[in-house]
């Protein structure tokens, strides 16, 4: 005779009933991602807001001294400039980066010829690393060995080399130049990505209805890309502001400062003069204004009505 | 990497004369020798060291380090850098703990974080009374309240590179010593056709150099004995006026000069006096077989030291160099035994003659090395270590100094000004006031 069976009711094991748990498990894939950020992000971020409120130096603790380096800050006129060299530095090249790189995504857009090799031929001075392209940048613009003076020399168009990195306004429009030519590849693949996802329906009813090219780009292509527009322009944004290497590279912050950017300029107090408490308080002088680029782009551009083609 | 024929003689000469040396050295020889340390067991040592401007410094200094560790089976691991990086990374060495057990660092470096440094006094004590002392510029970067926070390794010496055949073709049979007659000069030059270059930009080495001699040669100071700025002063202004005239004797674009842009312009032709190492002599030598203009430049470059100023004696900054070991060092006999080593003789003079006259040696006994006499062009750069003047003259060395010579402002104070950005006055109280930043007031 069979003995009937008795199913015994167990409790389930606490890492069963977790692993069950919708709240559990999504607590624990999140735990990864959140320790990588806690101790490359958070923390030295932190820290070098700590340090700000510090004087610390180089090989020697600090003590807490308030908002003294802000405070010796506001009144240096170098801080001042680098301040005012950064504003436009990013301005600048982003509105050209941003430009360029549309234009550039539109013409990829059509049906080239060789597409694919053009695409991939964009992309070439966002792939060489940035001090390379720094140095080949240094050359062309040497105050005695420069291509573009020899060959403006050799058209008759100029009787003197140019002081491409010598003269305060020249410099500052080389290295934005620079940071433009590495730059686009960015915005412009990027932007070609988002423009390939418009569905070519809503093209095919708007020529039917009548608009002109202008009109096709205006509400239909515009609109529907300002969301990607958004995100690359905030990315494009915040490299721009926190440059480092093609500053340094080519003009160490010269001449007198002109080329300075906030970011080079912490370099240069926090580890080369071993002001790191000054060095931190000028990084951190920089967050209000990517906080600001950030906010600007997510509730500025990302506005549905202005993407729907609606006015504001 | 490309090796050629010459390169492979010379690695195996090399290796034979370690294997020769480490034979000639074994344990019980070095220990007759007077080595002070026994290096920790399984002792294992890193240097950074910066990378070297002229290949033959790299080269025995490799042999010499192959000899120590064949007397010791010490290995030591030497890594290079920049020279313009080794500041940074010697920061963050000394910040973090962690890194190279020793280090070739510049300025003053030892004195931004001495407590981060192993005391060797003892070693730089030894070596002083063997070798006749050490000459005060170099140990005074190297040593903070009597004690020696590393070992003064080299001074870098600047002098005056200059094309001979445009300087009589100027009209003048010698090169002028003084400063007056060196701006009649570049004047002169510059009517010829051959401008002058010295950099304005933001070059470590060349920017400060030139900035400090222009300072220094009319008698301005950055601060007073005390450390009180004393950038503002009528001596200051006199440099700065003279910076002026001589600016305009110059190919344009020095204000945008780092340290490379001096040489490739001298070595092109176009510049006829520049102020710099012997390195670009070196390099228009070496490379005089390959290249015909080369060398006519190289045969016909000369050099010599500064021109001295109103203050009536020669007083320049230069590039010091001190070997430093940090405390987080695991084995501190070992680096203490391996500088001891480097800096006995033979050495430490085989890697100053090696060295073809870019590394002058900091102690004096090794003054008399045949490399001053081996070439004519070497002699401008023997006294490097006994005229030089250390940075943030006259006050004492340590965060200040180093911060105000990181942040450029003597450099920019001249540029500002020769540039026409600043009046003299205007660049000269811009220069206090960012001075005062660091020296606190």
């Amino acid at each position: 005779m069979a003995v009937p069976s008795v199913a015994v009711q167990r409790r389930p094991s606490i890492l069963s009933r977790l692993a069950e748990s919708r709240n559990s498990l999504g607590f624990g894939f999140m735990l990864p991602a959140a320790a990588l950020l806690l101790v490359f992000l958070t923390y030295p971020l932190g820290l070098g807001v700590w340090l700000s409120f510090t004087d610390t130096r180089i090989g020697r603790p600090g003590i807490f001294i308030g908002i003294e380096n802000y405070q010796y800050l506001w009144s240096d006129g170098v801080f001042w400039l680098s301040v005012f060299n950064t504003v436009l530095y990013t301005v600048s090249a982003s509105i050209l980066k941003f430009a360029l790189g549309l234009w550039l995504a539109l013409i990829l857009n059509q049906n080239l010829p060789f597409k694919s090799f053009f695409r991939a031929v964009v992309l070439l001075p966002w792939v060489v690393p940035t001090v390379l392209s720094a140095i080949a940048f240094w050359w062309i613009y040497d105050s005695q060995f420069s291509i573009l003076s020899w060959a403006l020399q050799q058209m008759g168009l100029i009787d003197h080399r140019i002081n491409f990195l010598g003269d305060p306004t020249n410099a500052r429009a080389s290295v934005i130049a620079a940071n433009v030519w590495r730059g686009i590849p960015f915005v412009a693949i990027t932007l070609l990505a988002g423009l390939q996802t418009i569905p070519q329906s809503l093209y095919e009813a708007a020529t039917l209805d009548g608009a002109s090219r202008w009109q096709l780009f205006r509400y239909v292509t515009l609109p529907l890309l300002t969301p990607i527009i958004a995100i690359t322009m905030t990315f494009s944004v915040l490299f721009t502001f926190t440059d480092f290497q093609l500053i340094y590279v080519l003009t160490r912050g010269g001449p007198v400062n002109a080329t300075h950017l906030m970011a080079t300029l912490s370099f240069q107090r926090g580890i080369a003069g071993g002001q790191l408490g000054e060095g931190a308080a000028i990084a951190v002088a920089m967050i209000p204004f990517l906080l600001a680029a950030i906010l600007f782009s997510y509730f500025g551009l990302q506005r549905r009505r202005w993407q729907q083609g609606g006015g504001d | 990497m490309k090796f050629t024929r010459r390169d492979v003689i010379r690695t195996t000469a090399g290796a034979a004369a370690g294997a020769v040396g480490g034979r000639f050295l074994s344990s019980s020889a070095f220990a007759q020798e007077g080595l002070k340390y026994k290096p920790e067991a399984g002792a294992k040592l890193r240097l950074l060291r910066w990378s070297p401007f002229v290949q033959g410094d790299e080269d025995q200094w490799l042999k010499n380090t192959k000899r120590f560790t064949e007397a010791t089976g010490v290995e030591v691991r030497i890594d290079k850098e920049s020279w313009e990086d080794i500041r940074p990374k010697a920061a963050v060495a000394a910040n973090v703990g962690s890194g190279p057990d020793l280090m070739f660092v510049w300025f003053d470096d030892p004195h931004q974080y001495p407590d981060k440094l192993l005391d060797v006094t003892e070693l730089g004590d030894y070596l002083g009374k063997k070798y006749g002392g050490w000459f005060d510029g170099p140990r005074q970067y190297a040593t903070r309240e009597g004690k020696f926070l590393g070992l003064p390794l080299a001074t870098i010496g600047n002098a005056i590179v200059y094309r001979e055949s445009w300087v009589k073709e100027a009209g003048f049979s010698e090169f002028p010593k003084d400063t007056a007659g060196f701006l009649e000069l570049c004047k002169a030059l510059k009517a010829k056709g051959h401008p002058a270059g010295f950099t304005h930009g933001h070059g470590v080495g060349d920017g400060n150099n030139y900035a400090h001699w222009l300072l220094w040669s009319h008698g301005g100071k950055m601060v007073d004995e005390s450390g009180k700025v004393a950038i503002n002063s009528p001596e200051t202004l006199k440099a700065i006026q003279y910076a002026q005239e001589l600016y305009k004797t110059f190919i344009p674009g020095t204000e945008s000069w780092l340290d490379v842009n001096n040489n490739r312009a001298f070595l092109a032709g176009e510049v006829s006096v520049i102020a710099n190492g012997i390195s670009v002599y070196n390099t228009a030598k070496v490379n005089k077989d390959n290249d015909p203009k080369l060398a006519e430049i190289a045969k016909d470059m000369r050099t010599t030291n500064m021109p001295i100023g109103p203050v009536g004696k020669s007083v320049e900054l230069f590039q010091v160099t001190t070997a430093v070991i940090f405390n987080y060092t695991p084995y501190p006999n070992a680096a203490k035994a391996y500088l001891q080593f480097m800096f006995e003789d033979p050495q430490m003079p085989d890697w100053i003659t090696s060295s073809a006259a870019y590394c002058c040696q900091t102690l004096k006994t090794f003054e008399n090395n045949p490399i001053w006499k081996a070439d004519p062009n070497n002699a401008a750069y023997a006294k490097a270590s006994a005229t030089l003047r250390t940075n943030g003259y006259a006050g004492p060395l340590g965060y200040a100094s180093a911060a105000t010579m990181a942040d450029y402002v003597l450099v920019d104070m001249f540029a500002k000004a020769v540039t026409g950005q600043a009046t003299p006055q205007e660049a000269m109280e811009e220069a206090e006031k960012r001075a005062n930043r660091y020296y606190r007031v």
